[in-house]
């Protein structure tokens, strides 16, 4: 059974009305703490905070354009073993997509969380964001809500969205237990509350929430946002295919990179504890070097760049789920998410994988079919 | 201008391919020296991070050959190996990488004479594509 309601917004506040919503689950007996994105006091930047007290949910902001890291992370921090208590999780599409995926990976519990997904408005690459909310966080974000749900999914106040979520074609989760709905409501009077799984129905039942259908424009807005998304996206794909398909282009590509891996640390999906590149199989020896240059005459140092986004690109690109997170860490401003998109999206294509789709699909390179690819064995 | 002649770097599952090399030795069969055998225990053992490393090294051409379906010594191995060069074939080719230069095959351990046929036949494809752009640029 699936439980819609909707709840009318406060002179057009969903910041208010997500605080109060979040504090009634999180004052519900099943519930022992919410992760949510908020507003930190010291400096005006949204992290996500693990909160026990409802009364300190005052600052949650889950509608910033601030995607300051993927928390799928976090998530599976806070549920790789039974944390003794369950945790509604408030996080971003792609977020869950992510989790998904380490939960296939082991690296995390989908049991002992809830999850929730607030329609996901976009957001700006982390420097622009601090210079779009300048003093006022909250007035910042409902300004951006706005704008959003009045049609402009690109840039705003000369500032544009991060590439990742201008190509990004999930604006809406379908494996949330429970979604809240932005897209088809009327901006600034009302969200939707919708349970998706029985945990989902479970929680919404406790809430006692006013029933209500789910408008028929929502669905249609969904999918023109989408479409307008994919426009973009496969833009995107053609562009980057055309800047990467030589050698010199790769080396064009990748010569600002200087190995500091940090699209490595922010990924939610580089699922290795341990990083093959951090460990002594790549603390060469000095001579090591030295046969190298001699071999052409000259060698790019650091060495290894190249080897190690294509090889990041072999571990990680079937269980990418675009969230942008690369390009977000790169000091040096590496078109990131466009190029492991790109190939994200054909290595995921020849394995019929969707990245975060579903639970019931092993991740591509554990499993295999006795009759498949038949065409890669052999030589004649 | 002397021939070209190609660098090929063979990953070998112990059980089968690398026993049929053996056994292609020990009878006394010829193929060219082009290709330099590694040893692993299994091709499903083979990262693709060991494919690209050969390839950004300069090898012109990589094969990984394994058992035949149905007699991988870890049950199936070959087959989560066909999926990794499978996947390589997907991505290697974006950046201009000929993906004939990435093969797979499954040559079982009495297989010697099959094995100098193939070795004949790849080393004449990969002559025939030239040497690869690693070999000759700088790779970053």
């Amino acid at each position: 059974m699936t439980i819609t309601a909707k709840i009318d917004l406060r002179e057009q506040n969903p910041l208010e009305a997500l605080q109060q919503f979040f504090a009634g689950i999180l004052k519900l007996e099943d519930i022992a703490a919410i992760l949510v994105p908020q507003r930190l006091p010291t400096k005006n930047t949204v992290m996500p905070t693990l909160v026990t007290d409802a009364s300190f949910l005052g600052s949650a902001d889950p509608l910033a354009p601030a995607f300051m890291m993927n928390a799928a992370r976090i998530a599976s921090r806070l549920t790789r073993k039974p944390m003794g208590g369950k945790v509604a999780a408030v996080l971003r599409p792609c977020e869950i997509r992510a989790f998904i995926e380490l939960v296939k990976l082991k690296q995390a519990l989908r049991e002992d969380i809830l999850l929730i997904s607030v329609d996901c408005l976009g957001a700006f690459q982390n420097k622009a964001y601090s210079k779009f909310a300048g003093q006022n966080g909250p007035e910042s974000t409902i300004r951006f809500y706005k704008n959003v749900m009045g049609g402009n999914i690109t840039e705003m106040e000369g500032a544009e969205f991060a590439t990742a979520c201008k190509a990004c074609e999930y604006p809406v989760s379908e494996n949330a237990d429970i979604q809240i709905g932005l897209y088809g409501m009327k901006t600034g009077e009302s969200i939707l509350v919708k349970s998706q799984t029985e945990a989902g129905d479970h929680i919404l039942k406790l809430l006692n929430l006013p029933d209500t259908n789910e408008p028929p424009a929502r669905q249609d807005a969904i999918n023109t946002l989408i479409s307008q998304r994919t426009s973009y996206r496969d833009e995107m794909f053609a562009k980057t295919r055309e800047n990467s398909d030589s050698l010199d282009k790769m080396t064009a590509y990748f010569s600002n990179c200087v190995n500091c891996y940090n699209c490595r640390v922010a990924c939610p999906v580089c699922y290795c504890r341990e990083c093959v590149f951090v460990t002594d199989v790549f603390n060469h020896d000095p001579y090591q070097y030295l046969q190298w240059a001699a071999r052409k005459g000259i060698i790019k140092m650091p060495t290894d760049t190249l080897f190690y986004h294509i090889t990041r690109l072999a571990h990680m690109s079937t269980a990418c789920v675009g969230c942008g997170q690369c390009s977000n860490a790169c000091p040096n401003d590496i078109p990131l998410t466009e190029l492991f998109r790109t190939i994200a999206h054909k290595t995921q294509k020849i394995f019929e994988y969707e990245a975060g789709r579903s639970l019931d699909e092993k991740p591509p390179l554990s499993e295999f079919r006795e009759d498949e690819f038949k065409e890669v064995v052999g030589i004649d | 201008m002397s021939e070209f002649e190609p660098t090929i770097v063979a990953f070998f599952c112990n059980w089968c391919t690398y026993t049929a090399a053996d056994l292609a030795g020990t009878s006394r069969l010829s193929y060219p020296y082009n290709i330099r055998i590694i040893r692993v225990m299994c091709t499903g053992m083979v990262d693709p991070q060991y494919v690209i490393k050969a390839f950004l090294e300069g090898a012109d051409g990589v094969l990984v050959s394994g058992c035949r379906p149905g007699d991988c010594h870890y049950i199936n191995g070959n087959y989560k190996a066909r999926r990794r060069i499978k996947l390589l074939k997907e991505i290697l080719p974006q950046f201009g990488f000929d993906q004939q230069r990435l093969r797979l095959t499954w040559i079982g351990a009495s297989d010697g004479v099959h094995l100098a046929e193939i070795m004949r036949t790849f080393t004449g494809q990969i002559k025939a594509l030239g040497p690869s752009q690693t070999k000759l640029k700088m790779v970053i």
